[in-house]
């Protein structure tokens, strides 16, 4: 188990009164908070500053954890003294969502009370319905072009045959259907948390993250690219064979084409109800003029072409 | 075993999912008064006005959730959300203006 450094995390110190702390982890859970970040693992660092809040907001959980002494460095593995928390009593009043805590955290706190305890509290039985599970999924752009099928593997808390609340991974193959767009969610219903009781599972979300092309600009379903030309085929016009994802398209230069003037190939973007466009903007390449031919058909343009592209400038 | 090799198909929450305010209070697990909070407030707009027939797109289920989130995870009050929901949605187009 890996000890962490509760105070580095939320970047406080140990003096620290109760007031920086709470701004400090307010600036922070802004700041990464998975609806805000964009950040497809922002997600990590929410949970981590959550957790550290958890543990030093209050008073007593804050002087136990400060009681293991001060040469623990984040990272290191750790194992609490024998009756370390002799003294000290824990409650989890203020969880009502089932988050997950690192095992550092619940080797020194315990486990919150969500998992069988809650089961029969008063004598009455308890049910509620499973939570609600979102995550983010990164896809590349040719998988929403062709759609296609992800393996992604989920920590899902549940109960063991003991009714002890536990984490495992879960292994789901999800299917990206054609044409979905960054941002959008896709409902897996049923696949959310267990219920407790008698109940329904919850639902998972997945939210589409899509990575940056090497190539292509992304906008919902149109799609955006650079097409370098030539000096000449700019002037004269031509036909030039662009490959956008599936197809390759023979596309007409105009002459007299300049860098900047942008085409539009419709239909050509991502599939969908309505398709998206493909935008193709051209940028005109000189060839650098590394041989004596070359310098010559450049000073031969410079001397014959009456041109001077500062002129508006003045 | 068996989840692995099966793979499982979800719906995509997009304009051309409808739902029902009934169906969008199940998903979210809100009742009526948060619905009609967030549409007084601009966060989520029914696709018909009328009130017993409210429908709504699919991607109103995305900013529900984010805007229970960010009152849960952030303590935002509604019109707060509203303002970051707006602030959220125009970063997103300054960024594919880039």
């Amino acid at each position: 188990m890996e000890y962490k450094d509760y105070y580095n995390i939320l970047e406080v110190e140990k003096k620290s009164t109760q007031d920086e702390i709470k701004r400090s982890y307010r600036k922070l859970a802004r700041k990464y908070h998975p609806d805000v970040n964009k950040a497809p693992n922002a997600e990590e660092p929410f949970k981590e500053i959550g957790e550290a809040y958890t543990v030093l907001k209050d008073p007593e959980k804050r002087s136990a954890y400060d009681q293991l002494g001060e040469n623990w460095r984040q990272g290191q593995d750790f194992t609490p003294p024998p009756n370390w928390d002799a003294g000290y009593e824990f409650s989890f009043q203020e969880r009502q969502d089932a988050q997950q805590f690192s095992d550092f955290f619940e080797n020194l706190f315990g486990r919150s009370d969500t998992g069988k305890g809650a089961y029969h509290r008063q004598g009455r039985e308890f049910h509620a319905d499973g939570e609600d599970h979102f995550a983010k999924i990164l896809i590349n752009l040719e998988d929403t072009y062709y759609g296609t099928t992800k393996t992604i593997t989920l920590q899902v808390s549940g109960l063991d045959e003991n009714g002890r609340l536990m984490v495992r991974p879960h292994t789901l193959n999800v299917r990206i259907p054609k044409g979905v767009i960054e941002g959008q969610r896709i409902r897996l219903a049923g696949k959310g948390g267990p219920p407790l009781g008698r109940g329904s599972h919850g639902d998972l979300y997945l939210e589409i993250i899509l990575a940056p092309h090497r190539i292509f600009k992304v906008d919902k379903r149109d799609i955006y690219m650079e097409l370098p030309i030539t000096p000449w085929e700019a002037a004269l016009g031509a036909s030039v064979k662009v490959p956008i994802l599936a197809n390759t398209v023979s596309l007409k230069v105009p002459p007299d084409s300049q860098t900047g003037k942008k085409i539009r190939l419709k239909g050509k973007g991502l599939p969908g109800k309505s398709s998206g466009d493909c935008y193709v903007t051209f940028k005109i390449i000189t060839p650098k003029a590394e041989t004596e031919e070359a310098k010559k058909i450049y000073r031969e343009m410079a001397s014959k072409m009456n041109f001077n592209p500062r002129a508006e400038l003045q | 075993m068996k989840d692995i090799i099966n793979v499982i198909s979800g719906e995509i929450l997009d304009e051309d999912i409808i739902v029902s305010v009934k169906e969008l209070c199940r998903m979210c697990k809100i009742n009526h008064e948060i619905v009609i909070e967030m549409i007084e407030e601009g966060i989520i707009a029914p696709k018909r006005n009328e009130k017993i027939h409210w429908q709504f797109q699919g991607v109103e289920i995305k900013r529900i959730q984010i805007a229970l989130r960010l009152k849960r995870d952030l303590h935002i009050n509604t019109p707060g959300v509203a303002l970051v929901l707006d602030l959220l949605d125009e970063i997103e187009n300054l960024r594919s203006q880039k």
